[in-house]
């Protein structure tokens, strides 16, 4: 935690979906905060619940979705208590969402400017008159050239990479206090990659502003993320600032996801692959630690329920025996 | 020293392109997509080459040209001697050839019929071209299924009860059935979680040596394409800007382009360093100009040459060539040992001297 | 194999309609099967003393302006339509999904070609075209048939033809390709099978308007002949009755084709939520 209170704060949060499958038990006592400015990673695999905490954040889970136990606290309040009008006012102006896929968050048949200044109109009470304009700066803010030409643009004429910096626009319109970007940068190219990453980074560090960083890419998290949480299977496993969590992984899996992660100057034949598969969330006599069956330093303390051990200041890990 | 299994000269794809208003019988104005553009390399028994290159660059579209799933505009596609750049795309389905080129797909579930189990999937293709028959055949099933890691008791299962790494390995044990000589991997663990990546690139690897196969390795991932290949080939804008070895390549790149992509790789010791970024959009594809650079424009060299004249591709030493005016010649090593295979990759002179 | 009857138990049980129109098509196929063992009595026999007599425990049904036992000619007709209309849709499938895969599959030419005779056959009102047809042809059980099945090939085309532009870009599609597949062989062992469950779901519908267009045309006197029963003959019959009181000649023959209808309506309805939730109305 690195400010006295965080802007946000999760607690305890548990999450199940009823299918037709069985109960789907996707998060289990999910906790991490961000303090104001921080940019904090969720790392993860599919399966891992980064994605449920990011919709759950914003309230937007599936209707099948029931929560079990645990607080969102933002701004003094509990967001899965608040009503539905609290949660439409601070959707959009102090919280905002980006995710994959620019082009599909983007209504195809209107022109860019003209969805700009909706969220103006809506969030930020503009004049009607002035929208426009200040829809004009937004897109130059965020480095589209020749804005006022593009502001015209339907979607579909403009690249991904362009596609991206619109919906960034439109999340920051506001100049929300906490940005959830739910892997922004899957299915763009590496250098598109790069630029719309920095430029994120750049608009928080101006603002101010949280970033949550949902993500599988680990190497994009240590650039990035001022803090990386590591999830498996709807637990947190180990949270710690990007340095250290690279230099001294603690955790397990962190150790092999670390160690299955290519990089410059590793051979094929140094990566190792992480035994075992996702357990299965449906059943109702999953272990406590829900690693445990891939673990090889497993044994029977494990089996105590789970402990949150503080190594460092910022430094946690779920593990009975840490590495 | 060896023929190469495969090698390409002068390769060319267009694509008209209507434009809103045109005429048809105006054959003379229309436009043209060039998606591949002039591409020459030649890959050697047993090595595996490297394609990279960003969305738009016309990989996918050599990917199609190389696996004669579509036909070129112009140029020469050789297989072990072989013209096979001539044979319509539509017969050549009944040439020798069909089962010596196979592919792994990008997205295994997408290229599984959903309505065949595993074992009909890797069996179809031995069908077609084998003669394998009954006992023999289902042998070979299980062979290929076996080699590619798949347990017997999932062949009777259909691709949505599989995971991805399950599919991933029914799209090679299908592609290996054959017993291929050139196997093309169209980002073959782009969908696939990095534990699962790591299981599938090492068995591709065994599975090379182990089969003699060659393989032309196509990626957006370069730390990835890092780890498996011999050379690497950079394309842009349908034309290979730079190629070497890969450990050369990627660590003092002599094009601009190759330098920028390199500097985008996410990594942790680049935290907070102001790195190279490349700005602007690429230049159209549609009707391209002969005489200027397809990097001009968005290249932090670009000087009044480049506007005039195409660079095309030049030896360095090294083994590597570059398509550049003004590339970055590092007296810095390669960070990997450049291979012993012949890895000639001089467009105009294909069968090299052993140095 | 399991899962899928857990999915149809599923579907069955959520929805009781559903469950109610596959009992009424087992019965409807179980009375066209037996019919002529359980008519009580001969369709075609007449009997002028009890002419027109109201439903009573010896006639169900009652009797008709000859006589004839109204139940029995209901059972005779079931056979006598349904034949008609499943011969008419597998008829119009086979041509009509076929035309319409090739049209989408390979484009171009095809397409354009089958797209014209599609069009073409949808100008007119489908009703109107098959009274021509059969005016044309002549008044035989045959020409229905041809009538009918050209009247909802379009249907099909128009299906088949979406779905195999879809497919045509699937991955394992150039995968088959790569097989060695030709073309003709990926069209009919890969495309087809894929597009069977949305035109199977389009055969359980076109069996309902297919009832309903040969009972409409031997209404009006175009197609099956008396003394034959048939559901539309008979409600024509019995049609100026209904004046002078006699409501069952012409009520019970319409309850059977309204059910009939019914239950492939509904059978359609259910088959489609039982191959794709996604597309449930």
């Amino acid at each position: 935690m690195s400010e006295a209170s965080p802007l946000l704060a999760v607690v305890d949060l548990s999450i199940e979906f009823r299918t037709r499958g069985g109960t789907v038990r996707a998060l289990e006592k999910v906790a991490f905060d961000i303090g104001r400015g921080e940019t904090v990673a969720l790392v993860g695999e599919s399966g891992s619940g980064k994605s449920v905490t990011a919709y759950a954040l914003l309230g937007l889970l599936d209707p099948a979705a029931r929560v079990t136990s645990g607080r969102i606290v933002f701004g003094g309040i509990d967001l899965l208590t608040a009503g539905e009008r609290a949660l439409e006012e601070m959707r959009g102006r102090e919280v905002s969402l980006i995710s994959q896929n620019p082009r599909g968050a983007l209504n195809p048949i209107r022109p860019v400017g003209k969805q700009l200044a909706d969220v103006l109109l809506r969030h930020a009470n503009v004049p009607r008159v002035e929208a426009p304009q200040r829809a004009v700066e937004m897109l130059a803010k965020v480095g589209i050239p020749d804005p006022a030409r593009r502001a015209a643009a339907y979607p579909f004429e403009l690249s991904g990479g362009m596609c991206q910096r619109v919906t960034i626009a439109l999340a920051l319109a506001c100049s929300p206090a906490l940005l959830i970007a739910d892997e922004p940068t899957t299915g763009l190219d590496v250098t598109t990659q790069a630029v719309v990453m920095d430029l994120l980074a750049e608009l928080a560090a101006a603002s101010h502003m949280a970033t949550i960083l949902i993500t599988h890419d680990l190497a994009l998290a240590g650039e990035y993320a001022d803090r990386i949480v590591v999830m498996h299977a709807g637990h947190v496993v180990e949270s710690a600032t990007a340095g250290e969590l690279f230099i001294r992984p603690r955790h397990p899996y962190t150790a092999k996801l670390i160690a299955a992660t290519p990089k410059p100057g590793t051979q094929l034949a140094d990566l190792a692959a992480i035994p075992g598969n996702l357990p299965d969330v449906t059943r109702a006599d999953l272990p406590t630690c829900r690693y445990s069956a891939r673990c090889e330093r497993h044994s029977k303390t494990c089996d105590a329920p789970l402990p949150l051990v503080a190594i460092g200041p910022s430094h946690m890990v779920a593990c009975w025996q840490p590495l | 020293m060896t023929e190469p299994i495969l090698e390409i000269r002068s390769l060319t794809r267009r694509f008209p392109v209507k434009r809103a208003g045109q005429r048809p019988w105006r054959r003379a104005k229309m436009s043209w997509l060039h998606a591949v553009d002039g591409v020459a390399f030649a890959i050697s028994p047993g090595e595996t080459v490297g394609l990279v290159g960003e969305s738009g660059c016309g990989k996918s579209t050599l990917v199609r040209l190389v696996t004669r799933l579509i036909d070129p505009s112009s140029g020469n596609i050789a297989f072990a001697g072989n013209e096979i750049g001539e044979i319509p795309a539509r017969r050549f389905a009944r040439t020798p050839q069909r089962a010596a080129i196979q592919m792994v797909f990008q997205d295994a579930g997408e290229s599984l019929n959903p309505r065949f189990t595993a074992a009909r999937a890797i069996a179809d293709p031995l069908l077609r071209l084998s003669r394998l028959r009954g006992s023999a055949l289902a042998e070979r099933v299980r062979e290929a299924a076996g080699l590619a890691g798949l347990p017997d008791e999932l062949l009777g299962r259909f691709p949505h009860q599989l995971s991805g790494g399950q599919k991933a390995r029914v799209g090679i044990a299908r592609a290996i059935g054959v017993e291929p000589q050139l196997m093309i991997l169209d980002e073959p663990t782009a969908a696939l979680d990095v534990s699962v990546q790591v299981v599938i690139l090492q068995l591709l690897e065994r599975l090379k040596r182990r089969l003699g196969m060659s393989y032309l390795f196509v990626s957006h991932d370069l730390n990835v394409v890092r780890l498996l290949c011999d050379r690497v080939l950079v394309m842009y804008l349908g034309k290979i800007v730079e190629s070497g070895p890969v450990g050369t390549v990627f660590g003092s790149p002599a094009h601009p382009y190759t330098k920028a992509l390199v500097a985008a790789i996410p990594s942790l010791d680049q935290r907070g360093v102001k790195r190279l970024r490349l700005s602007g959009e690429p230049r159209s594809p549609i009707d391209p100009d002969p005489g200027t650079c397809k990097f001009y424009g968005r290249c932090p060299k670009g000087q009044s040459n480049c506007a005039a004249v195409m660079p095309e591709l030049r030896p360095l030493e090294g083994g590597r060539s570059v398509a550049c005016h003004y590339p970055e010649i590092a007296a810095a090593e390669a960070t990997r040992e450049a291979p012993t295979v012949n890895s000639s990759l001089l467009p105009f002179q294909i069968r090299h001297p052993a140095s | 194999m399991s899962a899928a009857l857990r999915h149809l138990r599923y579907v069955l049980g959520e929805n009781p309609v559903t469950l109610a129109s596959f009992a009424l098509f087992v019965v409807l196929v179980a009375v066209a099967v037996l019919g002529p063992w359980i008519e009580p009595y001969d369709p075609l026999a007449t009997d002028a003393m009890h002419a027109l007599t109201p439903p009573s425990a010896g006639h169900w049904c009652g009797t008709d302006a000859v006589g004839r036992d109204i139940l029995s000619r209901i059972i005779a007709a079931t056979r006598l339509d349904l034949g008609i209309a499943f011969a008419a849709v597998v008829l119009s499938f086979a041509i009509g999904a076929l035309a319409g895969l090739a049209a989408g599959y390979f484009g171009g030419w095809t397409e354009r070609a089958v797209g014209r005779a599609a069009d073409t056959i949808m100008a007119f009102p489908l009703f109107v075209l098959a009274m021509g047809i059969v005016a044309a042809l002549g008044n035989t059980t045959a020409n229905i048939v041809y009538a009918t099945a050209i009247i909802n090939m379009p249907l099909y085309a128009r299906v088949a033809r979406t779905e195999a532009s879809v497919l045509r870009q699937a991955g394992f599609i150039e995968a088959a390709r790569l097989g060695g597949n030709g073309e003709m062989r990926i069209l009919l062992a890969q495309v087809l099978p894929n597009t069977m469950p949305l035109l199977a779901v389009q055969m359980s519908l076109t069996m309902g308007y297919a009832i309903l267009n040969a009972a409409g045309l031997s209404f009006i006197g175009l197609g099956i002949s008396p003394p034959t029963p048939e559901w539309g003959i008979m409600v024509a019959e019995g049609a100026s009755n209904i004046i002078s009181g006699e409501w069952w000649v012409a009520l019970f023959p319409g309850l059977a084709l309204m059910l009939a209808v019914f239950c492939f309506n509904l059978l359609g309805d259910g088959l489609r939520d039982l191959i794709d939730p996604r597309r449930r109305t």
